[in-house]
């Protein structure tokens, strides 16, 4: 069981630094949607107290949503506004992998001054949760796409729903529900904003927006 | 015991290699409903190679004859190393640096060797070994330091001396997979590098031994599945527990095969990256390297 959480913890983190060298979007969105079925299985694994009736319900909404429904809306996106990969990310591929590995020294530095819970499994939820929100942070302020910047965001929300796991058990349902009910709004919202904005000027590229148009 | 030992080794690091490209192409030949070349085929090849007269141009210098063979003598040391089933008989503390120079040093040789030939595109092949190698080189010595702090043992002999899953599974799975990317372009293996390409604009590997022939090609051949081979064997005992003895022999045996046959079908399954793309996988597999040095360290 240890290991097993373990292995799904250094695999999602190992999503994320993939995903910062990933140029095809619909590469990304697999990325994510897998990344999204391994947080599924997480809390299945991470507690002592093992398999409850609480912890599959939120292993079943995570896979539904974040390993499903989410990944479907993002491929139905690339599908509309024909677009294959991110062109010209503000900082190039090899630079952010090497970012995303300065970032994990840092997280496990950081979360070594951090206080963990007891109960837990595994002693790099903390590390691995801090990681993927900076590596979510660095995708959605890196690339110029407004899709891979909603994608940034996903990760970020998986950080947080990391982040969150360390406190399920004193704070039923309010947290889960919260970053569930968030990225789903998140997602919807944007997918609208890219459509429109893909009608509106012929590319989703974010940084043309700041030119002024009749 | 030990003298028995050091002789099995000697003798399989003698023979064996050349069967592994045999494997690889037979795996590649099956993916491809072909019947492929006898699993024995490198062998033919080699000693047809060694009977041959060698011709040399008059514009090289002795730094090109000298090329294969410094660069087969350092593999055949860093060989000496590298455990096989049994423990290297030849191993100190540090060795695994020494091992890392060596492979170092024999790359270097054929580069000169290439520079040497005068020739354009090899200048180009030589420029492209020496980016992507510089690139591979730090995912093995962060793998190697993560096996330090996990094993304590400075020498090869300990830091690859059997699998622990139980104690670090996911670090394990780490080192391993940065590894095997690390093997597949110090091999010139797809999706680093295509070795079955005949275009000169796009080998790096092949293109820079093109100009050799006759016994020194067989020393380059013999060399690089030398080269494989021990990468093979390292992968093999860092992954798989190995048992003492003659079964310990079959296992690290099944093992290497079972390693080719998968490079095989990575080649099988894949297109060779984009050369822009190869440096994004080989820092990926820096950064696995270095997530396995930080859990080693937690």
């Amino acid at each position: 069981m240890e290991q097993t959480a373990q292995f799904l913890l250094v695999g999602t983190l190992f999503l994320s630094l993939a995903l910062l060298g990933t140029a095809s979007l619909s590469g990304c969105v697999g990325l994510v949607a897998l990344q999204g079925y391994l947080l599924a299985l997480l809390p299945l694994f991470i507690h002592r107290e093992g398999l409850t009736a609480r912890a599959l319900l939120i292993a079943a909404g995570m896979a539904g949503l974040k390993g499903w429904l989410v990944p479907r809306v993002l491929l139905h996106a690339i599908r509309e506004v024909r677009i294959r990969r991110e062109v010209e990310p503000l900082v190039g591929y090899i630079p952010s992998l090497l970012i995303g590995g300065a970032i994990t020294v840092v997280a496990f530095v950081l979360a070594g001054r951090l206080p963990i819970p007891p109960g837990l499994r595994s002693g790099l939820l903390v590390p691995v949760s801090l990681a993927t929100m900076m590596m979510g942070l660095l995708l959605t302020v890196s690339r110029l796409k407004a899709l891979t910047q909603v994608l940034g965001y996903l990760v970020f929300e998986n950080g947080i729903f990391l982040f969150g796991l360390l406190v399920s058990r004193d704070m039923p349902w309010l947290l889960e529900m919260g970053v569930l009910l968030d990225v789903f709004v998140a997602v919807f919202v944007m997918g609208i904003v890219i459509q429109q904005i893909s009608r509106e000027f012929d590319s989703i590229h974010t940084d043309r927006l700041t030119q002024l148009k009749e | 015991m030990n003298v028995l030992a050091a002789f099995e080794n000697g003798a399989v690091l003698l023979l064996l290699p050349p069967l592994l490209p045999g494997i690889i192409g037979k795996t590649k030949a099956v993916f491809g409903g072909r019947k492929g070349p006898p699993f024995l085929q490198s062998y033919h090849d080699i000693l047809k190679l060694v009977g041959k007269g060698a011709v040399y141009s008059r514009t090289t210098t002795a730094m090109f004859r000298l090329g294969p063979v410094l660069s087969l003598a350092a593999l055949m040391v860093a060989g000496a190393l590298v455990p096989l089933a049994h423990d290297s008989p030849t191993s100190f503390p540090g060795d695994a640096l020494l091992f890392a120079y060596l492979l170092g040093l024999a790359r270097f040789a054929t580069m000169a060797a290439a520079l040497d030939a005068g020739s354009s595109f090899e200048g180009m092949g030589a420029s492209r070994e020496a980016a992507f190698s510089s690139l591979a080189e730090p995912a093995l010595v962060l793998a190697l330091a993560a096996l330090f702090r996990a094993t304590g043992g400075l020498s090869l002999n300990r830091m690859f001396g059997g699998a622990q899953w139980s104690v670090s599974g996911a670090g394990l799975v780490l080192i391993g997979g940065g590894l095997f990317l690390v093997l597949l372009s110090e091999n010139s293996r797809i999706p680093f590098d295509d070795p079955a390409t005949h275009l000169e604009l796009t080998m790096i590997h092949e293109v820079m031994t093109l100009d050799h022939g006759g016994p020194d090609l067989a020393f380059i051949l013999y060399g690089s599945s030398l080269k494989l081979l021990l990468w093979s064997s390292l992968l093999v005992r860092l992954l798989v527990p190995l048992p003492p003895g003659a079964l310990g022999w079959a296992v690290w045996t099944g093992g290497v095969a079972a390693l080719a046959a998968a490079v095989g079908v990575v080649e099988s399954s894949m297109a060779r990256l984009k050369m822009t793309r190869v440096p994004q996988v080989l820092v990926l597999a820096v950064c696995a390297a270095a997530f396995a040095v930080m859990l080693a360290l937690k």
